[in-house]
């Protein structure tokens, strides 16, 4: 059997100096139902043991300043985001014991999305939904939860279905999901009914302590002063009108919860050491530093999306890093990734790079037809073009630039690979230009790829673009 | 000293996780994306919180319910996140809770599209949201920078219970560098004012309501008080060339990096030109704007928007110098020659 306190619970402050100093009288009016509420929950606290353990996450509307009474830990949250707060805290400290209290406008209007996703995701926090059908603090006008015919000031001739929908059924929303533990619809219209709603608050709070995932209680509530009526006939409206409309009682209560809750599943303490493993701080590059470049490379390299442009370019700055040298690579972006082109412009300089784009590059690798008629334009007089001659089969039209066809898709089919080919051409260039060495390359290309087949394919692409530099070259 | 490549997004989280990050909510967005991939994988194994939100208005309410929790909290986004964001960064100032937003800004208004612009400079740098607030909002431009940004936020958000943002833009994001990453690691503090959830921790509130009009008036003048002393304490601006400077690049993020190299470009051509770049863009380096005033001929503000900083710099100058706008809209970039041939034109003008 349960026994009723008489004196005010040890969770709920003597005087409420938030309020003003030495205040002993609630904020709220007569015959409203928070105070009720706010008892039974500060009792269950109480029993439960919990009180320097418990932050309490106040809503907008009434009971907005529920800080002045609750001698827990406190937070206000923006109008019906309690839920995403409470969520976050949850993930902060796995013991605390987080209550999220919130009416008809923050849980079920403005804060349906966050309310449901939390439920969703099984959060173990205790909410508690006070459902009046009106809204308090802003001055009686229609909520989600407002009944049909139900005069507000916001629907003077009674809420129509046909306008304004039908009241939500939160309780039911929430049952309708895997995830929430507990889901229970209690009232207030009487002291045998507020018993009950005591058990249910208890419950939802014992949940969360024993860590069994998320508990939902809505509490039907009387609001005498926006219902204008006395407070004796708003429990018996509560009774005789909302209860009918949101039916009272157990929607979900499981032993168990559907998952392990995330509390359990926390990863490890991560050693210092272990982080700058992870993230790779104090990790050596190889660095040989004995270039010197002729000029500041700002190279584009072009071809379809999939034939290992970007990656190319990567590879082509990691050597560049790896040869002491400054570098940036910037993809072509968004649409015209799709349109058949993707390029990357890479710079390479002993100074820090201003703008990381490449508008007038002075090596230029394509690797398509489409590529090269796009670019060859925009190289720079004195510049080179690396034309992947398998596929894009026609001499350039420029004389100011000097070209080199390499048969690279060809080269690199005979090889077994033919995403070898962007390698091949880089290879000619890094021969030609001499802004990375052969060795760097040789260097660099294992710490981009893993697969050790692949790691050989690109190591004898190396080897046939030296060949091909050897015969064409000279 | 070891170097790595990557992406700008890629180096914020790593700064950020080596600044002490202990907790990350976001909602993925183009151009930000790489900022929560990067999160989702390295947040989990360095032993701190990844979550994927709903969506940006519970992002930035977990921020809050973790900061007032006392985590170092971050998130990442771009415009049209940011503004489903503003309701929350409004009552983080309100109710002060540090923590780090990124806005990797893309071309707007509406949907826009993914290209970089720096058009959210108004709503970032004047207080996203309702209310005269603000927070200290960090500039980078380059890889290298996002990282050291990151790295530096939780320190800046704590020291002032303010939001620290990073307004990067498409092309910050996406570039990528060489980053040395930082040495250190940096620890979450304990602070006195949060949640734990337990009994020292009892009597705290968080809260931004406030009934009494004098309290509410008070609030308000200590946080532009706050603000004030920002201006004092972190103004942070890089210069170029400045000493002999005739003309003055302002400009922020991808601009500045193309302005540099137009620099350098009339600089060859005998052109006296410099450049002052913001690292904060909140607090704005007003003061060093307004001696350069006094030294130059014409100041230009480039920036990706209708004309938003320029706004702050003409402020700054007070109409003792002229301020002339270069600007570029929906994901449009300027090359480097298109500056060089304008500035240069104005400078033979000038000479004439």
């Amino acid at each position: 059997m349960h026994t009723i306190k008489h004196h005010k619970a040890d969770s709920l402050y003597t005087t409420f100096e938030r309020k003003a100093p030495g205040a002993e009288v609630s904020h709220y009016c007569p015959g409203c139902g928070h105070g009720t509420a706010h008892n039974l929950i500060a009792e269950a606290i109480d029993d439960l043991g919990i009180q320097d353990r418990t932050i309490f996450c106040s809503p907008v509307g009434c009971s907005v300043f529920a800080y002045y009474y609750f001698d827990v830990g406190n937070i206000q949250c923006a109008h019906g985001r309690a839920p995403a707060v409470a969520s976050a805290m949850r993930r902060v400290h796995e013991d605390a014991v987080i209550i999220s209290y919130q009416g008809d406008g923050d849980l079920a209007g403005i804060g349906m999305s966050q309310i449901v996703h939390a439920a969703n995701r099984g959060e173990n926090l205790t909410i508690f939904f006070i459902n009046n059908a009106i809204y308090g603090m802003t001055g009686g006008q229609m909520a989600p939860t407002t009944i049909v015919g139900q005069k507000t000031v916001t629907t003077p001739g009674g809420r129509h279905a046909a306008n304004e929908g039908f009241p939500i059924g939160v309780a039911e929303i929430i049952a309708s999901l895997h995830a929430p533990v507990f889901v229970e619809r209690v009232s207030l219209a009487n002291a045998t009914k507020v018993m009950k709603a005591r058990m249910a608050i208890r419950k939802a709070l014992r949940n969360q302590v024993e860590k069994k995932g998320f508990s939902f209680v809505e509490i039907l509530s009387p609001c005498p002063v926006n219902w204008k009526m006395t407070p004796v006939e708003a429990r018996r409206w509560l009774e005789n009108h909302l209860e009918p409309v949101f039916p009272v009682g157990n929607l979900r209560d499981l032993a168990k919860g559907p998952f392990d809750p995330l509390d359990r599943k926390k990863p490890a303490r991560v050693s210092e050491r272990r982080i700058f493993e992870i993230l790779g701080v104090n990790e050596e590059e190889p660095h040989s530093g004995t270039v010197r470049l002729k000029e500041e490379q700002n190279v584009k390299i072009a071809g379809f999306g999939g034939q290992g442009v970007l990656s190319a370019g990567v590879l082509l700055a990691n050597c560049a890093i790896a040869e002491g040298l400054n570098t940036t690579w910037l993809p072509s972006y968004g649409a015209e990734m799709r349109g058949g082109t993707a390029n990357a412009g890479i710079n390479i300089s002993h100074d820090s790079i201003g703008s990381p784009i490449v508008t007038h590059p002075n090596a230029l690798i394509v690797m398509n037809l489409p590529s090269l008629d796009a670019f060859e334009d925009t190289v720079r007089p004195g510049g080179a073009i690396y034309v992947n001659s398998s596929l894009a089969k026609r001499p350039i039209h420029r004389t100011d630039i000097t070209p080199y066809y390499v048969p690279a898709s060809d080269m690199a089919v005979d090889l077994g690979a033919i995403q070898c080919a962007g390698v091949i051409l880089l290879t000619v260039y890094a021969l030609v230009s001499g802004a990375i060495t052969i060795e760097t390359l040789q260097k660099v290309i294992p710490l981009s790829i893993k697969r050790k087949n692949l790691l050989d394919l690109n190591l004898r692409a190396i080897e046939a673009g030296i060949a091909w530099h050897r015969e064409n070259c000279r | 000293m070891g170097q790595h490549l990557m992406k700008g997004n890629e180096a914020l989280v790593h700064g950020a996780l080596l600044g002490g990050a202990t907790h990350y909510f976001g909602y993925p967005i183009t151009p930000a994306s790489e900022i929560a991939h990067a999160a989702a994988e390295l947040f989990p194994r360095c032993g701190r919180h990844f979550l994927q939100a709903e969506c940006e208005v519970s992002s930035i309410n977990m921020l809050y319910g973790a900061a007032a929790a006392g985590a170092r909290v971050m998130t990442g986004s771009s415009g049209p996140g940011l503004s489903l964001m503003a309701e929350g960064l409004s009552y983080l100032s309100g109710a002060e809770l540090p923590s780090l937003v990124v806005d990797v800004q893309r071309a707007g208004p509406g949907l826009g599209y993914i290209w970089p612009e720096q058009a959210d400079y108004n709503f970032i740098v004047h207080g996203a949201g309702h209310g005269s607030h603000s927070g200290i909002v960090l500039a980078p431009n380059s890889a290298q920078e996002m990282c050291d940004c990151a790295y530096r936020a939780f320190e800046l958000a704590e020291r002032y219970r303010a939001t620290v943002f990073i307004l990067a833009d498409a092309y910050i994001g996406q570039v990528m560098e060489p980053v040395e990453l930082p040495h250190k690691l940096l620890v979450n503090p304990h602070k006195d004012w949060a949640l734990y959830g337990d009994a020292a921790s009892r009597g705290n509130l968080h809260t931004s309501i406030y009934l009494k009009l004098e309290e509410l008036e008070g609030h308000n003048n200590h946080l532009q008080e706050k603000y004030r002393r920002m201006e004092e304490e972190i103004v942070d601006y890089e210069e170029v060339a400045t000493e002999d400077a005739e003309y003055l690049f302002v400009a922020y993020g991808i601009t500045s990096r193309i302005c540099h190299s137009a620099l350098r470009e009339l600089r060859g051509r005998g052109v006296r030109i410099g450049m002052l770049r913001p690292k904060t863009l909140f607090p704005f380096p007003s003061r060093r704007l307004a001696a350069l005033a006094g030294q130059v001929k014409l100041m230009v503000a480039a920036e990706l928007s209708a004309g938003q900083m320029v706004r702050d710099v003409r402020l700054a100058v007070d109409g003792k110098v002229e301020v002339e706008l270069y600007n570029w809209m929906g994901g449009r970039i300027p090359t480097t020659d298109e500056i060089v041939e304008r500035l240069a034109k104005t400078a033979a003008g000038r000479k004439a």
